[in-house]
């Protein structure tokens, strides 16, 4: 197929009609998607019967692959890209007419959108009981609302160190972690509360927050980037290492679940259910949990803004903007970092503890490197410092990732065979290349300043420096 | 004495194995000042290249001569390895070089995830083994109870990656893309200044290391008889600890830095405990920057306001 396009493109004349360009052009990339794909997908090592290493050749979807290549590329550089840069040299006078709303009604736009999704929110599990009913239900409560809302707060607790403070942190995970088996270990051994292991966890946590920020203070960028994902190994090795207490692999199974103020989930006559004189019914305990993380994740949010304000809030984002000028200006650096470790840490730590609490079970397998990647990769992408950037991106990217699993129709197309839960990651890393190459700022490219001097105007996120320290 | 003398064999083996993928990341950083997370899972692919190239050859074709198979396997592995990392950068990195800092590293993540799952998609989760290639020893020292071997998969090893380095460092030294190269890390916009393809000497940097890379992932196949989806991972930290250790923009620190990770892996794993092995590697890795960041050959970072 390739070699007779190419063998169609080559008598152009001197001066290659645009379509003989993209033609050359498709039939280029194909070749290069050939070379790219042949090993890979042209071919499968299997096992055989005899344990031995064979191929099997999977031609057919190869050249189905290949074949997209070329048309897609050829559609792009025929029509998508001319359209493009047409657009790019359209007169930006008429571009920055778009941008004359001003800044009051968008605040108002923003207030009422906000309210919104805040009453979406809290009226969520209502509505999916209304729609769903039981079992559907609990489903959609625990898959989409509870599982997305921690990594919204994941996300938002990453923010104070990421966006705020500029740090580059790739293993956040590691606070997530200690919280987690904080709340598992002294639950399991102590008996203590859910309550009172919560604050319990999130102190843990922001500790090694500490300890762990300490010998970082110097490194900038990258190098502290990838200094904090060897944190977050490291720890993560300990755990599968140190049997006796985290035991290793297995992980700690029988974590006590939080009771309703000491009211716990049960069928028992001393339940929830029993003493609300409600038919007991496990949807109780899901709907429990979602109002809990809702609550931490608003309180993260709330810490959050009410901190900007804060001298140390001014002093993170100085940070992020200019480290030397911060220091020439009598800032202490040190402690500024170590706050922004700290109270990020410690934000981790309560969603670790709200974790273990929820599964009942957890193993170092819930503490990889991907999940600081995914986290990383929501606060990155909803817009670095954009507390509503990171909960749409959150939504997005878990809700996006859920859904995946649900997705039977694709049987239909693709065979049988066809598992869409194969795909999320690999869709997850796509996605965060495609945004990244699209919108390098994020979902939310503006930011709001803490301070100002008659209005409150939106400024662009290419005037934000963030991640430089 | 016999059992130092082994692991420092086997530690040579392993860390040639990382100094050829550190050498990737070094480059990269010295050019364009980005940490190549993807590097490590381009490693990964490279030995599924590898492997498939080598099942094509002796299963398919029939070829019977391991050395010739090697040479093929060899070549085509670095050829698509290159052309791999040349669309990864063309791709997802290119585009964000006047962004802001972190923008390519988020976007070298977002590929390396991509890169792992698409081979567990395509090839499947399980562990790949191929029955060892080379077989046989000598025996270089025997004191009776313990005796150490070197075997010719290991000769085999320093042999290829002495040649390829010798190779490498014939093209950055003494031909004009390593000329541009070594110019475009010192200034890029001088370079570009004095006529220098920029963009071009960026690719180019790119396809020689994911094609020592691709020797390394032959190599890693020749060493350990398996590979996983998941093995780009932990080497690459390894290698690219192995590029801070050794001064990262450094190249020959990126060399010593490769054996000498090689060589404390090995001697812990036997000296002290094998689970903790890669806490070792990561707490160098740290220990290193804080301590040590313009490595052992490298320049200090001066801060220019």
């Amino acid at each position: 197929m390739a070699t007779e396009a190419s063998t169609d493109a080559a008598p152009a004349p001197t001066e290659p009609s645009a379509v003989a360009r993209s033609l050359k052009d498709a039939v280029l990339a194909g070749l290069l998607a050939l070379g790219l794909f042949l090993p890979l997908i042209g071919f499968q090592t299997v096992t055989n019967m005899r344990n031995e290493l064979v191929l099997e050749t999977r031609w057919p979807l190869l050249a189905t692959i290949v074949a997209t290549i070329i048309a897609g590329r050829f559609v792009y550089t025929l029509f998508v890209y001319p359209w493009l840069a047409a657009r790019a040299v359209r007169p930006a006078s008429l571009r920055y007419r778009l941008d004359t709303k001003t800044d009051e009604k968008r605040i108002t736009w923003k207030t009422w959108a906000t309210l919104l999704a805040a009453g979406f929110v809290a009226a969520y599990p209502a509505m999916v009981m209304v729609i769903g009913g039981g079992q559907g239900a609990l489903k959609w409560i625990d898959n989409f609302g509870i599982q997305i809302l921690i990594y919204v707060m994941l996300g938002w607790g990453l923010n104070i160190v990421v966006g705020l403070a500029g740090l580059l942190d790739l293993g956040y995970v590691a606070f997530y972690a200690v919280g987690a088996y904080s709340y598992a270990l002294l639950a399991k051994t102590f008996g203590f509360s859910f309550w009172l292991l919560l604050p319990l966890a999130g102190i843990l946590a922001s500790f090694w927050g500490l300890l762990l920020g300490f010998p970082v203070l110097r490194l900038r960028g990258d190098y502290l980037a990838i200094v904090t994902l060897a944190f977050g190994e490291i720890i993560r090795m300990v755990l599968i290492n140190w049997v006796p207490v985290t035991n290793g692999y297995a992980g700690i199974s029988g974590i006590p679940r939080p009771t309703f103020f000491g009211l716990p989930f049960n069928a028992s006559d001393e339940g929830f259910a029993a003493y609300f004189g409600l038919e007991f019914s496990p949807i109780h305990r899901t709907i429990f949990l979602y109002y809990v993380i809702l609550a931490l994740a608003l309180l993260t949010a709330y810490v959050t803004v009410r901190l900007r304000r804060l001298p140390v809030g001014r002093a993170w984002e100085a940070l992020r903007e200019d480290e030397i000028a911060c220091r020439s200006l009598g800032i202490n650096t040190t402690n500024t970092k170590l706050t922004a470790f700290a109270i990020g840490a410690m934000f981790g730590g309560f969603a670790g503890a709200f974790f273990a609490a929820r599964q009942g079970f957890i193993s170092p397998e819930s503490f990889t490197f991907m999940e600081s990647a995914i986290i990383v990769a929501i606060v990155v992408l909803g817009g670095m410092g954009s507390q509503i950037g990171v909960a749409i991106a959150a939504v997005v990217m878990i809700g996006g990732t859920e859904i995946m699993r649900d997705l039977d129709f694709l049987k239909a197309i693709f065979g049988s065979g066809f598992d869409p839960t194969q795909y999320r990651m690999l869709l997850f890393g796509l996605a965060m290349v495609l945004i990244m190459i699209w919108r390098p700022r994020g979902l939310i490219a503006t930011r709001s300043p803490s301070v100002f001097l008659k209005t409150r105007k939106e400024v662009s996120g290419s005037l934000v420096r963030e991640g430089h320290g | 004495m016999e059992l130092f003398v082994q692991q420092l064999i086997n530690g040579i083996t392993l860390g040639s194995i990382y100094g050829l993928i550190a050498i990737g990341y070094t480059m990269v950083f010295g050019i364009i000042g980005m940490v190549n997370f993807s590097h490590g899972d381009v490693f990964m692919v490279s030995a599924f290249i590898a492997l498939i190239t080598f099942l094509v050859l002796t299963t398919w074709l029939g070829i019977a001569s391991i050395f010739l198979a090697l040479v093929i396997v060899l070549v085509v592995g670095m050829v698509l390895t290159g052309l791999l990392s040349w669309t990864i950068e063309r791709l997802a990195y290119r585009p964000l070089r006047g962004s802001f800092r972190l923008a390519p590293l988020i976007s070298a993540i977002g590929m390396s995830i991509f890169l792992m799952n698409f081979v567990q998609v395509t090839q499947g989760p399980r562990n790949k083994s191929v029955p060892p290639l080379v077989r046989g020893e000598f025996v270089v020292m025997d004191s009776g109870t313990f005796a150490v071997t070197l075997s010719f998969k290991q000769l085999l090893i320093w042999t290829v990656t002495a040649v390829l380095l010798a190779a490498f460092w014939y093209v950055v030294a003494r031909t004009s893309l390593g000329r541009a190269q070594r110019a475009c890390e010192q200034d890029r916009r001088m370079a570009a200044l004095v006529g220098i393809n920029v963009d071009r000497t960026i690719s180019m940097t790119f396809v020689i290391g994911a094609a020592l890379a691709a020797v390394a992932g032959t190599l890693y196949l020749i060493h350990y008889g398996v590979v996983s989806f998941a093995d780009g991972f932990v080497p690459g930290i390894k290698a690219f600890t192995a590029a801070v250790l050794g001064g990262i923009g450094s190249l020959p620190g990126a060399v010593i830095g490769g054996l000498l990770i090689g060589l404390i892996e090995t001697l812990w794993s036997s000296y002290f405990s094998h689970d903790y092995k890669d806490v070792a590697a990561f707490s160098i890795l740290a220990i290193t920057l804080i301590f040590l960041p313009q490595g052992i050959l490298g320049r200090p970072d001066v801060e220019k306001v």
